[in-house]
């Protein structure tokens, strides 16, 4: 599917995406440690370690009173996700599954990150990562779940993500590395806003505000 | 526009600012005909709610004509409407169970993150209350936004006077609210603390739930009148032991349900108020408690605690230990005001419910600063002050 080497990079994700997966490998290298850490059902993100190797992880899931199929096929449609994400200047398909994000940077700047689609299944999923040769190395997955008793669905966002070296990467590192998920979780809800009401909640009372 | 604002300690003042516009597809603009100071602004007048920045427009508690509609608004221009101070979106899973207080979709992201790490959760929103609460615009102004129009206004008659209907746009349906979280059955004793309008409010609610006897408990002679022209007893917290005096007039059992609706401004100079008034003065900020610890205390077993008071952070001292070897049940919350407008609007309009009594001053908005320093230093006296903007 992809035309990348997914040696080392392609573990990230993988790793994270099963519950408590650090806790399991480590299992693994001491039968003493399991007796005293078991495995809890947590996300690996939301363990204390927060950095993989280089990458950094961030991730969140939010509950959508709206169905499965008309939150996938939104998303799946990218160029309305500038919608609600506030760091996107733009959103341009450049070929088959490849997009080219381009996202605010300080001072006027702007980054852009062309990404590929890697796996996606109808309804359910959508991953990608960045092509070769990105400034920003990254890497993510949106899953789609029914949630249980007709709340709708449960929406799991999970991005990895290797800052560059560089003013790019400080700037990067400030976004997404002092407070790891805000900017994710950020966006989770403005997409819960506009799909469940129709717009996004804005406390100003006039334009000029 | 005339507004009144926000600008510290003690410190409000009326300012022109910008005209509110549409900003959001279900939005309306409202000019606003009547609107009322709350004892819950006085905690703002105070400074013991945090999130408040200078300029902020205060109020919650308007009603007034539709002036401009947005596409999605279902209001029409003209219509005389009442607006909940809670802002709802009607379609969340919260609304859609009617705890419209707990709507997730009306704080705007980044003043949820201002509350989540202090409750686990963002509330609501709620119409000129901190950035805590969303950061909106009040309605003690001469127009006013008001976001998701087609869920939260309730269109009332042409010919019912504002007075008559004003507080519904809060503490009414807070009253209410907190006589339905004590599970009144009938033959019950209930006591309420505090007889200021959301406690008077909560008397005239359960007795029409059915209580045999409602205890109002204050020190303000006026207030206590009141109560007790609403037909409940009075306590007099000044002069009778309120513990003991509970206990007599309940049969030695004590009450069935006990509602603090005085929050954590509690008055009175019983140990752990002093304690607490310190507290504040130097910014640790613990809610004072001595109305909820009496009341938990007091409660008898099995009983009820309904809690309408607003408390903002931390409370010391407080007795779970009565609560737990008592098998108390402990309800609270700011009100889900959409679920109740309509029943309460219907009380009024058949007569079953009249508020008008509670209004003491009537003031145009320019005059608001005075009203605020008044209702907040003469509380025997302001009982609810109502500005109107000219
Ligand atoms: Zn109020
Ligand atoms: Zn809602």
């Amino acid at each position: 599917m992809s035309r990348h080497n997914r040696g080392a990079q392609t573990g990230v994700l993988a790793l994270l995406a099963a519950a408590g997966l650090v806790a399991v490998s480590y299992r693994a290298l001491s039968r003493r440690n399991f007796q005293r850490h078991p495995g809890d059902s947590a996300p690996g993100r939301t363990a204390r370690q927060t950095r993989f190797g280089d990458f950094a992880v961030t991730g969140k899931t939010i509950t959508i009173n709206r169905p499965r199929t008309e939150l996938f096929a939104y998303w799946r449609d990218f160029s309305n996700l500038a919608g609600f994400m506030e760091n996107i200047v733009s959103i341009q398909p450049t070929g088959e599954d490849r997009t080219v994000w381009t996202i605010k940077a300080p001072g006027g700047q702007t980054v852009d990150v062309e990404t590929e689609i890697v796996e996606e299944r109808d309804g359910e999923l959508i991953a990608w990562r960045s092509v070769e040769g990105s400034e920003i190395e990254a890497e993510g997955k949106v899953f789609f779940r029914d949630a249980s008793a007709d709340r709708g669905t449960e929406v799991e966002a999970i991005v990895a993500y290797k800052p560059p070296a560089g003013e790019v990467g400080r700037w990067i590192g400030k976004l997404f590395g002092r407070e790891p998920g805000v900017q994710g979780r950020r966006e989770l809800k403005r997409f819960k806003m506009l799909m469940e009401t129709g717009e996004i909640a804005d406390a100003c009372y006039h334009a000029q505000s | 526009m005339r507004a009144l604002t926000w600008h510290g300690h003690h410190d409000v003042r009326v300012d022109t600012v910008p005209d509110p516009e549409i900003i959001n597809p279900r939005d309306a603009i409202i000019k606003v005909t009547a609107t009322a100071i709350c004892g819950s602004d006085l905690h703002l007048y105070d400074g013991v709610i945090p999130g408040m920045m200078p300029g902020d427009i205060l109020g919650h508690e308007f009603m007034g004509e539709v002036v401009e509609t947005g596409p999605k608004s279902t209001l029409e221009k003209g219509q005389k409407v009442v607006v909940p101070f809670t802002i709802s979106c009607g379609s969340c899973y919260f609304c859609q169970k009617q705890q419209y207080s707990a709507c997730d979709n009306s704080n705007p992201v980044d003043a949820q993150d201002l509350s989540e790490p202090l409750y686990g959760h963002a509330m609501s929103a709620l119409f000129g209350y901190s950035h805590l609460t969303g950061g909106y615009a009040g309605g003690q102004s001469e127009y006013v936004r008001v976001p998701f129009s087609d869920v939260g206004p309730i269109v009332v008659p042409d010919h019912v006077e504002d007075e008559k209907v004003l507080f519904l746009s809060d503490i009414l349906p807070t009253g209410w609210m907190a006589a339905e979280n004590a599970d009144i059955e009938p033959g019950d004793t209930v006591a309420v603390w505090g007889c200021g309008p959301v406690g008077l409010f909560a008397i005239q609610s359960a007795l029409l739930m059915g209580a045999k006897q409602v205890i109002g408990i204050d020190h303000h002679p006026h207030r206590l009148e009141l109560a007790r022209s609403l037909g409940a007893k009075i306590v007099d917290f000044s002069r009778t032991h309120v513990g003991e005096a509970l206990m007599e007039m309940s049969g030695g059992i004590g009450p069935d349900a006990v509602i603090d609706a005085v929050g954590m401004e509690a008055h009175g100079f019983a140990p752990d108020n002093v304690i607490e008034v310190v507290k504040q003065k130097v910014g640790v900020a613990a809610d004072r408690g001595h109305a909820l610890r009496e009341a938990l205390i007091t409660c008898r077993k099995g009983g009820r605690v309904s809690v309408p008071g607003v408390y903002g952070g931390f409370l010391d001292k407080f007795p779970l230990g009565a609560m737990m070897q008592k098998g108390l049940q402990l309800r609270t919350g700011q009100t889900h005001v959409q679920k109740y407008t309509k029943p309460l609007l219907e009380k009024i309009l058949n007569g079953e419910i009249d508020t008008t009594f509670l209004i003491s001053h009537r003031l145009p908005l320019e005059q608001g600063p005075e009203g605020y320093k008044n209702f907040h230093d003469n509380q025997n006296e302001w009982t609810k002050v109502v500005l109107r903007p000219e």
